[in-house]
């Protein structure tokens, strides 16, 4: 469990970053926390001819409020995150997401960009930066695109970045007020994959009705979704069980999540159901102040 | 019927010399936790290569090439080996259990015409590093044919099922019944006959640290050392010798720091062939470190078996038959255990209880996938399993509490030594002491076991079921009929205890240690402990089946006394005073009361001629029984199917405790793997045999999330009769019957009987039904 | 292809030229010959190639040796004051039998470390949540929460030879 041999280079500012990957951006991988990247390598699943290791450039990593939105570099570590005041007032969704991310040692070092760029459907942020319409600001030695999570999210494991671009911030919108949010998952081990799980976001206006709901599912699909049918369900709800209920049972409705030694797909659904419906009870609670 | 002996009286309270019973910190640990320990990974020799090997991705197949060419022209490449470079009669014996045909079974140390599960070594390649060796890995071409894999032993027993091993009659590597008593006119007699069908996942040891070996080949001597070995030292020499066609004395093995053992770790395997082999070929001293990837696929599986089990029952409780049809998946070949498993489960499955009658048909099955070997409490995890999941469901037919219907059935305390009428390798299984309803009585106060009760009972809100569950089970200890030890103390006054046993990280340098100082006299911290190197202890039977504490802790007791007495009679002649008024100490030998007379070590080993040296040989043809009582609450979520175990207690009897401390380690760390196998680890392998549980994502070993506190009372009211210490091996009881003890209490929770495991949230989920 | 590297380990600055794709584990282990860090699954599972990179534990499995270039390494070797002498922890796991085969030792001491410096009286829970990243095949885990509940103890009383030793 050795890594193939690959060239090596470590560049210092975004533009030495850019303009290398203008030239070799075909053969290279983006080095972040390399929590994902360095297990494939080690076991030959990931052979990269060039690794651009983005941990010497300054500057990418930042936890910001800017206006209305949230800024966060690319190369902030899940750490930082997870001790972040900033979020855990404005953002909590996104504090309690962090929390899943595998053990300590790997929130040291992972970082938002490295797992958003990973687009693994069953990791944490991918997720939760769903449920909360987050963007990507992405940068090459071209210029400059910001993508929605619907656009950037491609496949299992498989963004819509090109070759030679690099995501270089996440902007996420400020929630409005009355909002409350909740993230559950399920996973055979603490600090493990989840096997399925809810992002959820449920805003009410000030007679207790719900304005708005933003539910995103782990590891229901190849890329994080949206439950659309259950959102609108609740639009309009005063939140109450039955309809946190049949919001729930709508989330899932024809989801067909893949199936492996630790959940076949009904069993995944019933997770899936299960988080969801958790989820959304408490972020109602919170969203109405309980 | 069993030799019984005396128990020998300690020379010294225990407390001045921390010795037996008393909880003496231990001595391996300062070189651990300092990270100065030497374990094979950070052994190192001049000139050393290193080899990576080759395994076989397909789980059935033909080899028809094999092109090493771009591999050797690879820079820093020394060699590649293939099946065909190594004399082609060699094959790994089995150690333990051989039965009449299981030798058609045996496994070549690298395969030459057809691999039978994947992981099986194909090729090595001998490079610089560990990083060439790998580049030139993917270089070296094999060509396979595929062949039809059989993966299920139920399938495997079928007449026209693929044959695996050319030349055998069918499937199964060995077959053969045991029983006592009129099993027919039992289930004839009975009020309640249940039938039923119970297994236990594949899982296995899996110690943190994963195999290793450096081999060097002294060609001006002929001679061969290897380090890394564990468990079994002396034992593998043998095999090694015998497989080279060499006098053992020309082969050294070596015992470095060992990572844990658990029974699979130091068995001879085929690297135990072809590291040495590659050393004599390469005249290079080779290390192989096994990775994590070669790890879960080549070290031995465990524990997978099939039950078609039935019991017959009297209206009132009372156990009248037992019946068996036991199948063992044994993977692609017989490796050295034999039929020690299934063999095994076989013959401790009627447990504490009194059975008039029981009939046990067992077969072992090879099948494509990883060949199977022994996993702390072997056969016993599983037969606990079977058995106590078993007479639950007969409690819940006959409407008698489960605690109630075990004790109508447990043996009395006025049966032993009690012929349990099964055999195990020969054996007649002779219970050689136990009270059992004793230790029933004290875990059940002990744990409060009516409080886990009035819990259970308790209303919850939501999803969530709550569940008690217990298991009663005979454990067993101290196999391999002798052990070694010397004694010897010099002019320093040093004591150096030179022990055949082996040590895997439990502890054993510390309690042979205890031992010595309790029946030598002198403080154990002044002792040390050297084991492991076959150049250095003439003999020894190793590490396993807890046998250290037993034989190796015997032996030493007698080396130990030989010693004093020695010591004693000169000193008592050079002070004039009677050996029992004398007391041994640091410097020397002091009179008891005036410690200002006394006579130094030197001097004392001077009047010897030289240092003091004693050997003890122990043998005892029988083993000892501990025996134990799990408990265990859980709380089941019915939408997720998760499994938080609130609680968890054990209750031991092993005799006599040594180190009280050590003991309650071993039970803790082994209530851990139980833990494990019942509700999280599986090596699971899709339809062509590729194992789907290849890395620590996937092989889920227990964080300290998944372990709650364990309870633990150990007692000592059965001491152990076959040795003068009174000790049974405790090493085991820990694991034993987890897996019962969790499924029953799951099974109290959902109100659905629990028929297999592991007890995974998705066939949680299966059982209560209902997918949304 | 090498690339020429600097880095401080244990207070030491050391230098080597390695392949990049030489993981830090095995640099600290067979370059430095740091041997007390411990690979034992490669892929960022088991914790027992936890060291501290500038007072923070990750695996060294899951790191380049070139990435450690100008960054403070501490491994096991350097926990203890000297070779006589026991780190409070390392006494603490010795006196409470926190240890069976000692290979996953190494990696939680330093995991452990990192915790009592920041969090200097944790919960029992604060525990076992940071050491849920480290396999232990032996003890059962039981055993190593309760010494570093007692470390804990004893250097509030004792005052704290810890929080010297480097900050993050």
């Amino acid at each position: 469990m050795k890594p193939a041999e690959f060239e090596y280079v470590a560049p210092a500012t975004v533009e030495e970053a850019l303009s290398y990957l203008g030239e070799h951006g075909d053969e290279s991988k983006l080095l972040a926390g390399g929590q994902s990247l360095v297990p494939m390598m080690n076991f030959r699943l990931a052979r990269p001819e060039r690794l651009v290791d983005l941990n010497g450039i300054a500057g990418l990593s930042y936890i910001e409020h800017r206006d209305s939105h949230l800024a966060i570099g690319a190369m902030t570590r899940h750490r930082a995150l997870e001790h972040s005041d900033l979020l855990a007032a404005g953002w909590p969704l996104i504090t309690e997401a962090v929390g899943w991310i595998g053990h300590q040692q790997i929130r040291n070092r992972g970082t938002i960009g490295g797992s958003v760029a990973h687009a693994d459907p069953a990791a944490e942020l991918p997720v939760t930066l769903t449920a909360l319409d987050a963007r990507f600001r992405v940068r090459s030695h071209r210029g400059e695109r910001t993508l929605a999570c619907a656009d950037f999210f491609a496949s299992s494991f498989m963004t819509t970045l090109e070759p030679d671009e690099m995501l270089v911030e996440v902007e996420v919108p400020a929630l409005p007020e009355r909002s409350g949010s909740s993230f559950m998952e399920f996973a055979r081990r603490h600090g493990d994959f989840g096997l399925g799980g809810a992002a959820v976001v449920l805003t009410t206006d000030g007679s207790g009705a719900c304005s708005q709901a933003r539910i995103a599912l782990l590891a229901a699909a190849p890329v994080p979704v949206r439950a659309g049918a259950a959102e609108d369900l609740l639009v309009g709800s005063s939140l109450d069980d039955a309809t946190l209920s049949a919001a729930a049972d709508a989330a899932v409705e024809g989801l067909s999540p893949s199936g492996d030694i630790h959940g076949g797909t009904a069993y995944r659904l019933r997770l899936l159901r299960t988080m969801t419906h958790r989820a959304l009870t408490t972020a109602a609670r919170r969203s109405l102040g309980e | 019927m069993i030799p019984l002996v005396e128990l020998v009286p300690d020379v010294e309270p225990p407390t001045e010399v921390m010795g037996i019973g008393t909880s003496a910190p231990r001595l391996e640990d300062r070189p651990l936790v300092q990270g100065r320990g030497c374990f094979v990974g950070d052994f190192k020799r001049p000139g050393m290569l290193h080899a990576a090997i080759i395994r076989s991705p397909y789980a059935h197949a033909r080899i028809t090439g094999i092109e090493v060419s771009a591999a050797m022209a690879l820079e820093g490449v020394h060699d590649v080996v293939v099946g065909a470079d190594l004399p082609s009669d060699t094959l790994i014996p089995m150690r333990q259990f051989r039965v009449p045909g299981a030798e058609l079974f045996l496994q070549s140390p690298m395969a030459r015409d057809v691999v039978r599960y994947s992981g099986e070594p194909v090729a090595v390649v001998i490079a610089d590093s560990r990083y060439i060796a790998e580049d030139a890995a993917e270089l070296v071409e094999i060509d396979f044919e595929e062949l039809p894999v059989v993966l299920d032993a139920e399938v495997a027993l079928a007449a026209d099922a693929p044959r695996l091993h050319q030349g055998t009659p069918s499937n199964v590597a060995g077959d053969m019944v045991i029983g006592h008593g009129d099993v027919d006119q039992a289930f004839a007699s009975a009020d309640l006959v249940l039938e039923e069908v119970l297994r236990i996942q594949r899982h296995a040891a899996v110690p943190l640290e994963t195999r290793g070996l450096v081999a060097e080949f002294d060609e001006a001597e002929g001679s061969l050392t290897v380090w890394g070995a564990a468990k079994i030292p002396h034992v593998n020499k043998g095999i090694l010798a015998r497989l080279l066609g060499w006098e053992e004395r020309r082969i050294r093995l070596v015992e470095l720091h060992v990572g844990g053992g658990f029974g699979a770790r130091g068995e001879f395997y085929p690297e135990d062939y072809l590291i040495p082999f590659c050393a004599m070929r390469c005249k290079r001293p080779i290390a192989w470190i096994e990775d994590r990837d070669e790890n879960l696929r080549a070290m031995n599986h465990s524990r997978e078996q099939i039950h078609h089990v039935s019991v017959a029952v009297r209206a009132d409780g009372k156990f009248l038959g037992l019946k068996d049809e036991l199948i063992c998946d044994t993977g692609g070949y017989i490796r050295t255990h034999g039929m020690t498993v299934p063999a095994m489960a076989a013959a401790m499955m009627p447990g504490p209880y009194e059975w008039p009658a029981y009939h046990c048909h067992v077969q072992s099955v090879v099948t494509n996938k990883t060949p199977a070997g022994t996993y702390r409490s072997p056969g016993r995890y599983e037969a606990n399993f079977v058995r106590e999941r078993l007479l639950d469901m007969v409690a819940h037919r006959l409407g008698i509490d489960p605690v109630e219907l075990r004790r109508r059935n447990l043996l009395a305390e006025d049966v032993f030594p009690y012929d349990a009428g099964t055999t195990y390798d020969g054996h007649d299984v002779i219970f050689d002491s136990g009270k059992y309803e004793l230790l029933l009585d004290k875990s059940i106060e002990c744990f409060d076991v009516d409080a886990m009760r009035r819990w259970r009972d308790e209303p919850v809100q939501g999803p969530l079921r709550r569940g008690v569950g217990m298991a009663f089970f005979v454990e067993k200890a101290g196999p391999a009929v002798k052990e070694y030890a010397r004694v010897e103390v010099g002019a320093t006054g040093e004591v150096v205890v030179f022990s055949g046993t082996a040590s895997v990280g439990q502890g054993v340098e510390t309690v042979l240690a205890q031992v010595c100082a309790s029946h030598l006299g002198i403080p154990y911290e002044r002792i040390s402990v050297k084991h492991g190197d076959t150049a250095v202890i003439p003999e020894g039977m190793g590490a396993f089946g807890s046998r250290a504490a037993m034989l190796g802790g015997a032996a030493v007791m007698l080396a130990a006394r030989d010693v004093r007495e020695h010591v004693l009679k000169l000193a008592s002649d050079e002070l004039e005073a009677a050996p029992e008024d004398l007391k041994l100490a640091a410097g020397g030998v002091v009179v008891r009361g005036s410690e200002s007379k006394r006579v130094a070590w030197s001097r004392l080993v001077e009047l010897n001629g030289g240092t003091f040296k004693e050997e003890g040989r122990y043998s005892c043809e029988f083993l000892g029984y501990p025996y134990g009582v799990h408990f265990a609450a859980v709380e089941v979520d019915t939408e997720t199917g998760g499994i938080e175990i609130k609680k968890y207690a054990v209750g031991y009897d092993v005799g006599r405790c040594i180190n009280p401390m050590l003991i309650r380690g071993q039970i803790t760390g082994g209530a851990a793997q139980g833990i494990g196998g019942a509700l999280y680890e599986e090596f699971a392998f899709d339809p062509n045999g590729q194992p789907l549980a290849a890395s620590f994502m996937d092989y889920l070993l227990p964080t300290v999330q998944e372990v709650p506190k364990i309870d633990i009372l150990v007692t000592e009211d059965a001491p152990c009769p076959l040795n003068p210490l009174g000790v049974k091996g405790a090493g085991e009881g820990g694991t034993a019957a987890v897996g019962a003890a969790l499924a029953n209490a799951v099974s109290d929770a959902l109100g659905v009987e629990v028929t297999a495991l592991p007890l995974s949230p998705e066939r949680i989920a299966q059982l209560i039904g209902g997918n949304q | 292809m090498t690339v020429d590297i600097s880095l401080e380990v244990n207070g030491s600055r050391v230098q080597g030229s390695v392949e990049p794709r030489l993981l830090l584990a095995d640099f600290l282990r067979d370059e430095l010959g740091l041997t007390g860090t411990h690979v034992g699954c490669e892929h960022g599972v088991c914790g027992a190639c936890t060291i501290q990179l500038d007072g923070e534990p990750v695996r060294s499995c899951l790191m380049f040796a070139v990435q450690a270039r100008g960054h403070r390494v501490e491994t096991v070797e350097g926990l203890a004051p000297s070779p006589e002498e026991l780190h409070p922890l390392q006494q603490a796991f010795h006196e409470h039998h926190a240890l069976q085969c000692g290979f996953c030792t190494p990696g939680i001491l330093m995991t452990m470390e990192a915790l009592l410096r920041v969090t200097p009286a944790p919960t029992p829970e604060q525990v076992r949540t940071a050491l849920s990243g480290n396999l232990c095949r032996c003890t059962g885990y039981q055993n190593i929460v309760t010494a570093v509940l007692e470390t804990a103890r004893r250097l509030e009383r004792d005052g704290s030879p810890v929080e010297q030793a480097s900050a993050p």
